[in-house]
């Protein structure tokens, strides 16, 4: 049973379409397995075994009857728990939500069953998406699986911690300043955040709506693929959908070919605050990169500095509108309605008692950004360093195909040590969030371990936007010449649980 | 320097509607103070010219047809209502008694 939940998602469709194993098999699998192991990392909310094992017999039903299965049927996924999902609870992280059972399907949520893909349960997150570190779920923290009193990074830290103690082939992220690509660093799995519309946000839970963007986790850049190819697509029920072609992403993670190819270094991405074992795997990269055939091309994007203290404007104001929809009317928590109490004071107790330090903390920052007197200097202001920072990358992709850069400044950090200081752990984003704000898409993917600290670290790729195929592109020839360097995937040289 | 007091944190959690204990309120405006301190580093930067960026598409008033399609059924819809009455959501009373 062990082989099995170490199978890539690809080669375990391979088999179950081939008949070699069973969908419940599979799915058996990797329940165990997590009965072995999450109770040391927590990073499931909630295991649906019932629902999983119906999926997977539907599967092996239907390959018994003869027809056709999609590329990923039987694979099991864990699902990052901000996605609705009919029937099963969806917290986001949070007491407010706590014991809600949605009534409809997230689009991700209904392309995923539809595409066979078995649901095993919903992870672990940082309340409503706001952390990079998963220490802000109001449900406890989730471990690093290659050193358990680390963070697994964040918000998505349940879907990668999962990915890398073999829990699941493939989960589901959110990427809003990096919490697919920030966790996938710490974990030496892969993370894709899409170009921003490329997948529907409908049944996502929203927390800043103009950077929020659903994203495939995988341990291999193909599964990753994959999985993109089965959530993209213009999606009617989201306004902010793109109407494109899905970017051929399985294609290019199956060619990986970078001869010719130019990769831009950007410099304001390093120097102060990098740990030097993360700028030394990255250098490495970088000329692992020239040695494949890339050019490398040294670019400058001044206004990245500016970068994450536009994103702590712009994200704590929509949050701030977004959520407040929680007013305990129509689902969730519901405190101090005793029959003295008018609905607005009703509402002000609820999220009292609803929400944990940091969501308060980003609701009462949004409000002041966006109060009379404040709001341009500091929201309107924000906007405005948001389309420099487009403009830069604009320009940097007139030089060249793909950037790179690391994608954190440090490996894993210990739980509790940044947990009561937002600014330190705000800095855990600083290079991914700059994407987010243009839009464009970006991968994160293991690049070695620090030898300070024998952590993962994270190499990450930065595309044009609706160009999410150079990210596979680039991104299969870095993992395929890393493979073959070091003779195995980065992850097997974790702890074993 | 912005000087947020415990004072404007409980003024902006009322606007939030948001309750706040003495303790957050003292802890917060600390935490404000630096945060904002770090992020108001954003009007240094862009001139006048620039135009703001709200959102990365250039998308306006994307719409659908307007035609009857399935939906919730009413209990669907109020099967995670905090309260319920005839059918509907049940709230607290939303105005005064006279």
């Amino acid at each position: 049973m062990t082989d099995i939940i170490r199978l890539t998602a690809a080669e375990t469709a391979r088999r179950i379409a081939s008949g070699e194993l069973t969908a419940v098999e599979v799915t058996e699998a990797h329940l165990a397995r997590i009965e072995a192991v999450d109770e040391k990392v927590h990073a499931y909310l909630h295991v649906d075994r019932e629902g999983a094992l119906a999926q997977a017999r539907a599967v092996d039903a239907k390959r018994a009857a003869g027809q056709e299965l999609g590329p990923l049927a039987g694979v099991p996924l864990a699902l990052k728990d901000i996605f609705t999902t009919e029937g099963v609870p969806t917290t986001v992280g949070s007491k407010i939500l706590d014991g809600w059972i949605p009534p409809y399907d997230a689009t991700v949520t209904r392309k995923l069953k539809a595409a066979d893909v078995v649901i095993l349960g919903k992870t672990n997150m940082d309340e409503f998406a706001m952390g990079s570190s998963t220490e802000n779920s109001a449900y406890g923290p989730t471990g690093n699986p290659w050193d358990l009193t680390r963070v697994p990074g964040g918000s998505g830290g349940g879907s990668a911690a999962a990915l890398a103690s073999y829990q699941a082939p493939l989960a589901i992220g959110t990427d809003t300043g990096g919490s697919i690509r920030q966790p996938a660093a710490l974990t030496a799995t892969v993370g894709v955040k899409p170009t921003y519309g490329g997948v529907s946000r409908y049944g996502m839970v929203a927390f800043s709506s103009s950077l929020d963007q659903g994203g495939p986790c995988a341990r291999t850049v193909l599964d990753a693929a994959l999985l993109h190819e089965v959530i993209a697509g213009h999606d009617p029920m989201d306004s902010t959908s793109v109407d494109v072609p899905v970017p051929p992403v399985v294609e290019a993670a199956r060619s990986g070919d970078v001869s010719g190819l130019r990769v831009g270094v950007i410099q304001e991405f390093g120097g102060e605050g990098y740990q030097a074992g993360v700028v030394q795997r990255f250098e490495e990269s970088v000329e692992l990169l020239r040695g494949l055939g890339a050019e490398i091309v040294e670019l400058s994007c001044p206004s990245f500095a500016y970068g994450l203290a536009a994103y702590y404007l712009i994200a704590p104001s929509e949050c701030s509108s977004n959520l407040a929809r929680f007013d305990a009317m129509r689902y969730g928590l519901r405190v101090g309605d005793d029959g003295t109490r008018s609905a607005e004071e009703v509402t002000a107790l609820t999220r009292e008692a609803g929400f944990g330090a940091e969501v308060k903390r980003r609701v009462i920052l949004g409000t002041y950004a966006l109060s009379s007197g404040y709001y341009d200097a500091y929201y309107g202001s924000a906007q405005k360093v948001r389309t420099l920072i487009t403009r830069d990358f604009e320009r940097a992709f007139e030089q060249v195909d793909v950037i790179v850069s690391p994608t954190t400044p440090t490996t894993a950090f210990p739980i509790g040590e940044r947990a009561d200081d937002p600014l330190a752990m705000y800095l855990a984003d600083l290079c991914t969030i700059p994407v987010n704000l243009a839009g464009n898409a970006a991968m994160s993917l293991p690049c070695g371990l620090a030898p300070e600290d024998g952590l993962p670290v994270g190499l990450q790729i930065i595309a044009p936007a609706l160009k999410d195929d150079r990210l596979y592109r680039v991104g299969a020839a870095v993992e395929a010449a890393f493979v073959s360097k070091w003779g195995h995937p980065l992850l097997e040289e974790a702890p074993q649980l | 320097m912005p000087g947020i007091t415990p004072e404007e944190v409980a003024h902006l959690g009322r606007l939030a509607r948001m309750e706040l204990s003495r303790e957050e309120l003292d802890h917060f405006a600390g935490q404000l103070d630096d945060i904002i301190g770090a992020v108001a580093r954003v009007s240094e930067v862009a001139g006048e010219d620039v135009p703001p960026t709200s959102h990365p598409l250039p998308l306006t008033n994307v719409m659908r047809p307007d035609t009857v399609r399935p939906s919730l059924t009413p209990q669907q819809a109020l099967s995670g209502a905090p309260a319920q009455e005839q059918q509907r959501f049940k709230v607290p009373q939303i105005l005064g008694e006279d």
